[in-house]
């Protein structure tokens, strides 16, 4: 059995009321001693007030080849944003 | 000088006193923290690397409150560092435990962990000391201690619940350290005064607790107490410190000891 | 800068396709771990990161040599803290290495028995307090002039990582000048102490950006493909341009009696470093390359019992939480 602590990929968030972020990967024999690596590894500038930790291994991802597909058809849909509708002045904030 | 003779000695001042058990506290976590910084650049992974220097880190801050505060209130216009850099071995008021050698990664860890229990026990009743200096400190490093101590007791766990030889190696490192675990419950005239001045807990008062918390993670570790309660004494009084301090101060004030007077 | 000589692998490509690879890097596209990739860019990629990420390990073994003797409680603790962030930023780019397809203790073991190297700067030694300064001070200093650029490098969790590394690099040198300034300041024997770091490492530091440009074969490939930013002449020239004023602040001289300031050029004159002794050193003849391979072989091996056994006992962990399911 290969004997390497597996690869943790660790999501942080920085402020009270963000989404977590990624921030960076590392290694540990089990989640809840990467939980604790991450705190020593990416707080140490009081970056964070909560961690997750996911086993690299069990994220999957989108193939860059299914780029097009996945993300140009949103591309189109400039209604989406709400930049796409002027509202007049007189109306106020909206 | 005969035992009776040294009995007879002037009882201490409550100020005296007050900076014996300042001294107790700084110099334990100035000589932990010196121990834990050895291994920097050497640790077994980076990520454990990474980790143990954040506790020296913290055991080094404490330090300067606790020495800056233990140099105030002696009053001879001294600082944390000339108290931390210019005493000889006699003077400190450590326990012996923090001054043992770092050993292999297990005892390490096993001393962090035997004294992160007591520390944690002893910063959660300073929080109250009559003294609200003292309870400032203690607000603030105990919330650093909880963290050392959950990062020791699961690393004594996983590795006394590990292999066969990691099991070995923090059995062996918990026979080698229980003899010095003792001191952390003595109680002297300093402590009696310490506690009638509401300043801090007689030791003695902490054992229970450190005996439940202790067996817990070391019944989880899969490691068997030693049986014999004898307790290596001497650091906490600074009757009788081990060989190891002498190295490890030679080291720490070598600069200020070679260029006196000189600023860093 | 970190990493020294890094060979560029050719490529045996379909053409097509590299073209279309490297119209992304000149369209300042990044390259992210799933994305198809020249086997060349690949390989030169964990080449470099690799010995960059070696370097900051083997980095923490010339400083952490005076933590235990460090003058103050602050010193040490801020001397504690920097050493620290070498060993993070070892850890960011064995992480970065990671995603192209090789392991931490892959890179680890090549570094051991010799088959990956690293920067030659840390195979000099630190012999007074003062070169704690002139580490932070040249060394870091030297190290963010190539690593700022690199923030900019076509590998995406490259340069995420040396974005995160750099934000942390300014601390470094902040320090180190600090600690030579006070000295420079200080008794006789402290300004000794600063003169003395500086004759020694003033001229491993210009190694530090590798060969002059005209023997250095491998860079075009690597420019091309934007991991290799700047020449080595330009950043040693640089280094030389921002470090004489900060020197002459201190009061300190360069041990280079030719240094002086070329009106037309706008730049400096110096004098290179002996290139003999620079492959010397990389070919482990340097003053301390024995005692720095020594003991990062001593913590592998030291530490395998712990490796092992905490995953040991995460496996248990982990079927005995089975077993109750
Ligand atoms: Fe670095
Ligand atoms: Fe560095
Ligand atoms: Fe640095």
């Amino acid at each position: 059995m290969k004997n390497e602590w597996p690869l943790w990929e660790v999501f942080i968030r920085g402020q009270h009321g963000m989404s977590h972020r990624h921030v960076g990967s590392l290694h540990a024999p089990d989640a809840e001693m990467a939980i604790k690596n991450a705190r020593d590894v990416y707080t140490r500038r009081n970056e964070g007030v909560s961690i997750w930790v996911v086993e690299a291994a069990a994220i999957t991802a989108s193939s860059p080849s299914d780029k097009g597909p996945l993300y140009e058809p949103s591309e189109s849909k400039v209604y989406r944003h709400p930049t796409f509708f002027d509202i007049p002045d007189e109306v106020g904030a909206m | 000088m005969t035992a009776a003779a040294a009995k007879a000695q002037p009882a201490l001042t409550q100020q005296e006193a007050f900076v014996q058990f300042l001294l107790r506290m700084g110099d334990n976590t100035l000589i932990l923290g010196h121990r834990v910084s050895e291994w920097c650049g050497h640790a077994p992974v980076l990520e454990e690397d990474i980790a143990l220097a954040n506790i020296a880190l913290d055991l080094i801050g404490q330090t300067q409150i606790w020495l800056g505060l233990a140099a105030d209130v002696q009053g001879e216009g001294k600082s944390a560092d000339d108290l931390a850099f210019l005493r000889d071995a006699w003077d400190f008021r450590n326990l012996l435990l923090v001054e043992m050698p770092n050993g292999d990664f297990g005892q390490t860890l096993m001393r962090q962990f035997l004294f992160d229990a007591w520390h944690g026990l002893m910063l959660e009743q300073l929080k109250s000391s009559s003294d609200e200096r003292v309870a400032a400190i203690a607000e603030k490093a105990s919330k650093e201690v909880a963290y050392h101590f959950e990062r020791s007791a699961e690393t004594v766990i996983s590795l006394g619940d590990g292999t066969e030889e990691s099991h070995n190696r923090m059995q062996a490192a918990l026979d080698y350290l229980w003899p010095y675990v003792g001191e952390m419950f003595l109680s002297d005239e300093i402590d009696a005064a310490m506690e009638q001045a509401g300043i801090a807990p007689d030791p003695t008062t902490l054992r229970d607790a450190y005996d439940t918390r202790v067996s817990d993670v070391l019944a989880e570790a899969t490691l068997t107490i030693p049986e014999s309660r004898f307790a290596q004494k001497g650091g906490r009084t600074g009757q009788m410190h081990t060989e190891h301090l002498g190295h490890l101060l030679t080291q720490m004030q070598w600069l200020q000891r070679a260029y006196p007077g000189a600023k860093w | 800068m970190y990493a020294q000589m890094i060979k560029s692998e050719a490529t045996q490509d379909d053409p097509e396709k590299l073209a279309a690879f490297q119209a992304r890097i000149d369209a300042g596209e990044k390259i992210e771990p799933k994305d198809w990739m020249p086997e060349g860019y690949r390989k030169t990629l964990i080449r470099q990161i690799g010995q960059h990420a070696h370097s900051e390990i083997v980095g923490q073994l010339p400083e952490g040599n005076w933590i235990t003797r460090a003058p103050t409680l602050e010193r040490k603790a801020i001397l504690l803290a920097k050493v620290q962030d070498e060993a993070g930023h070892g850890l960011y780019l064995y992480c970065a290495a990671e995603t192209l397809g090789i392991s931490r203790d892959e890179m680890t073991e090549m570094l051991l028995d010799g088959r990956m190297k690293y920067s030659s700067i840390f195979n000099y030694p630190t012999l007074n307090w003062a070169d704690i300064g002139a580490v932070g001070w040249l060394v870091d200093g030297a190290a963010i002039m190539n690593q700022v650029p690199l923030q900019r490098t076509s590998y995406g969790p490259y340069s995420r990582a040396m974005i995160r590394v750099c934000k942390e690099e300014s601390f470094h040198q902040r320090q180190g000048y600090d600690v030579i300034r006070r000295m420079a300041e200080g008794t006789p024997e402290q300004k000794k102490m600063a003169q003395d770091a500086l004759n020694r490492l003033w001229y491993p530091s210009l190694m530090m950006f590798g060969p002059s440009d005209k023997d250095s074969v491998h860079s075009a490939q690597s420019m091309k493909w934007k991991i290799k930013m700047n020449t080595n002449d330009e950043l040693r020239q640089k280094f030389v341009d921002q470090t004489v004023p900060q020197a002459e602040y201190l009061g300190l001289t360069i041990p280079d009696p030719d240094l002086k300031w070329n009106e037309e050029r706008g730049h400096y004159d110096f004098t290179d470093p002996d290139w003999n002794e620079f492959f010397d050193v990389i070919k482990g003849n340097g003053p301390c390359n024995a005692d720095r391979l020594a003991a990062r072989n001593k913590a592998w091996k030291d530490g395998q019992w712990v490796r092992d056994g905490m995953l040991a006992h995460a496996r248990k962990k982990a079927a005995r939480k089975h077993a109750a399911e």
